[in-house]
């Protein structure tokens, strides 16, 4: 073991040495990469318009025509769920921002302000952390109406507290260090102090995070729109979609499947990713 | 431990204070007039009118919030709009079908979740070990309701092992524990993953202490090894995920429900909803608040019985 604090550039090129080596974090990379592919290209590649009716062709299976079969108003189900990837994993990602803006900001304050502020604050991140995800978002929705926007004010909300957690225990550490000391004694302002010499310091732990939770949001954006708080039609996520099907689930099966299954894969994919994240971002983890 | 106890209750009244604003906040958030939102578009006047006094809409803001907490507080969570009946005697009537739900849950959860954490610690980088991880991050990344979707179709239509429909009314107790299988097995599977993940964890960190090799080196027999001296001791997180877990177990249970058709609060939740009852939903979210803050303190006490190193301060 060496006394010399690792620098910052060693630091990085070992996580990157951790990451790369990890089988299962570039199948996450490979297999999220698609998925956004495919929704930006989703005019070019999807092989129907989503919205385009064909009452001849209602609740056909899957054929060579129709890959994945097609819904009650015989829209294609495949190119439905291509653009439905592009509301899933936009609303996945603004929430999730919206959540890292706010939680990080509060973990911040609560860990260079410290003492009865910090314990109260974090005594009621506790109980939010605890609370139902899922019911907390359902509540949200449900008051403020189903609509794209609210939806994602919904489901950011439920991820601020653990962002606030993520923030707090590194600043907590950063705040007692020399350079912060120094800048105390230059006689700058909390402010400037929290953002230009704390944040940038810890900004990474906070960021790391960000892609378990997108993984997460994405989930619960799913669970809304499977009970009826989403984007309202015809618009299409993969929630709305399987919802769809569900009714009749047991004869046309392929409605609700297919759309289960790009939610699985991918969520699957952002905690596969997420994981190989925090292992590389992880120094303890790193040691053994 | 009992003064803990105490002392921790009282420290969780402003926190349940907060929470309380904060859902008073958000009912009153709802867009429009929530009179008009109740009774939709079609209502006349006098009925809206009086809908606000029955609700108490038409006091000021601050009276309102004094009559909200003074009937939180007195055990007063108001009727149900659509039923009319108190909104506690509502949620009593579908508890026991949901905690009988949860309950067997985590049961599954811990008894596959354990020993599969533990095998992967002890063999890890070894094929248990990524197997065990695997199929931890397959159980954390199925959304509730799509995993219940598929053991609905594989189990119940393709194989016909189980009931497709929930659990009949009343039935045998065979009857009965079919019914509660599938939807059982569906949230315990992913009970599973989260428990399997923490103890993996958990136990790596444990195995690598220095009493663990002395252990070893003055020849306890390995199983002794793992089950007495390592788990033992890597229990205490184990707990604090499985508290925490509290809350996505809960919601979990009510996708569950939903996709199972079964009674619980999950349809209890949905009906008001689609009911537009929000003395109902406001009277949930409030016991949910409580039953939260309630299972965040019962952890910590959990703490003091697997660990007699835990002082409470």
């Amino acid at each position: 073991m060496t006394t010399l604090a690792p620098t910052a550039a060693t630091r990085r090129a070992r996580a990157w040495d951790t990451f790369s080596r990890n089988r299962l974090s570039w199948i996450g990379l490979a297999l999220i990469a698609l998925i956004v592919l495919a929704a930006i290209a989703a005019p070019l590649i999807a092989p129907h318009d989503p919205l385009e009716q064909d009452i001849v062709a209602r609740l056909d299976p899957p054929s060579a025509e129709h890959w994945l079969g097609t819904d009650t108003y015989g829209r294609d189900v495949l190119s439905r769920m291509i653009y439905a990837a592009r509301i899933s994993l936009f609303v996945g990602f603004v929430a999730t921002l919206i959540a890292m803006t706010i939680g990080a900001t509060i973990g911040i304050l609560c860990g260079y302000v410290g003492g009865w502020f910090d314990q109260f604050m974090m005594g009621l991140l506790d109980v939010m952390l605890a609370f139902p995800t899922l019911l907390l978002g359902l509540m949200i929705a449900a008051m403020l109406g189903a609509s794209l926007h609210n939806l994602i004010i919904a489901i950011a909300i439920t991820e601020i507290a653990p962002f606030a957690r993520i923030a707090r225990a590194p600043t907590i550490t950063l705040k007692q260090l020399d350079f912060v000391e120094a800048a105390r004694a230059l006689g700058f302002g909390p402010v400037r102090i929290m953002g230009v010499h704390i944040l940038p310091n810890m900004i990474s732990d906070v960021v790391v995070m960000g892609s378990l939770w997108m993984a997460s949001a994405i989930r619960t954006e799913a669970a809304l729109s499977f009970i009826g708080l989403g984007v309202p039609p015809p618009a299409a996520t993969w929630g709305s979609m399987i919802r769809e099907g569900f009714d009749n689930i047991l004869d046309t099966w392929w409605l609700s499947v297919f759309p289960s299954l790009a939610i699985l894969a991918t969520v699957l994919a952002l905690n596969l990713l997420g994981d190989a994240l925090r292992d590389a971002a992880d120094p303890k983890l790193r040691a053994e | 431990m009992i003064q803990y106890a105490i002392r921790r209750l009282l420290l969780a009244i402003p926190t349940l204070m907060v929470m309380l604003t904060a859902i008073f906040v958000l009912v009153r958030l709802v867009p429009g007039d929530p009179a008009a939102v109740i009774l939709g578009d079609q209502a006349s006047d006098a009925s809206l009118e009086l809908l606000r006094a029955k609700l108490g809409l038409d006091q000021p803001i601050g009276v309102q919030y004094v009559a909200f907490m003074h009937d939180v507080f007195t055990g007063h969570l108001g009727r149900s709009l659509s039923s009319g009946r108190p909104v506690i005697q509502e949620v009593l009537g579908v508890l026991p079908w949901t905690i009988e739900l949860t309950l067997a849950a985590i049961v599954i959860g811990v008894l596959l979740g354990l020993p599969l954490g533990v095998v992967a610690a002890v063999r890890r980088n070894r094929w248990p070990d990524y197997a065990s991880r695997l199929v931890s991050l397959l159980g954390l990344s199925f959304p509730a309701f799509v995993s219940g979707i598929l053991l609905l179709i594989v189990f119940a239509v393709e194989l016909g092992w189980l009931p497709v429909l929930g659990s009949g009314d009343a039935g045998s107790l065979g009857d009965r524990l079919r019914g509660l299988a599938l939807p059982a097995i569906n949230l315990g599977l992913i009970m599973m993953a989260y428990v399997a993940r923490i103890t993996r964890s958990s136990m790596l960190g444990v195995l690598g202490e220095d009493y663990i090799r002395t252990a070893r080196a003055k020849g306890v027999r390995p199983f002794r090894l793992i089950m007495r001296h390592a788990l033992r001791n890597a229990l205490i997180p184990i707990i604090t995920v499985v508290g925490l877990y509290f809350g996505t177990l809960v919601g979990n249970s009510v996708l569950t429900e939903i996709i199972f058709n079964r009674p619980g609060l999950g349809k209890l939740i949905l009906g008001a909803l689609n009911a537009r009852d929000y003395t109902l939903l406001q009277g949930l979210m409030i016991m949910f608040a409580i039953c939260v803050i309630l299972v965040n303190i019962a952890t910590d006490l959990a703490y003091g019985l697997v660990d007699p190193r835990v002082k409470y301060r």
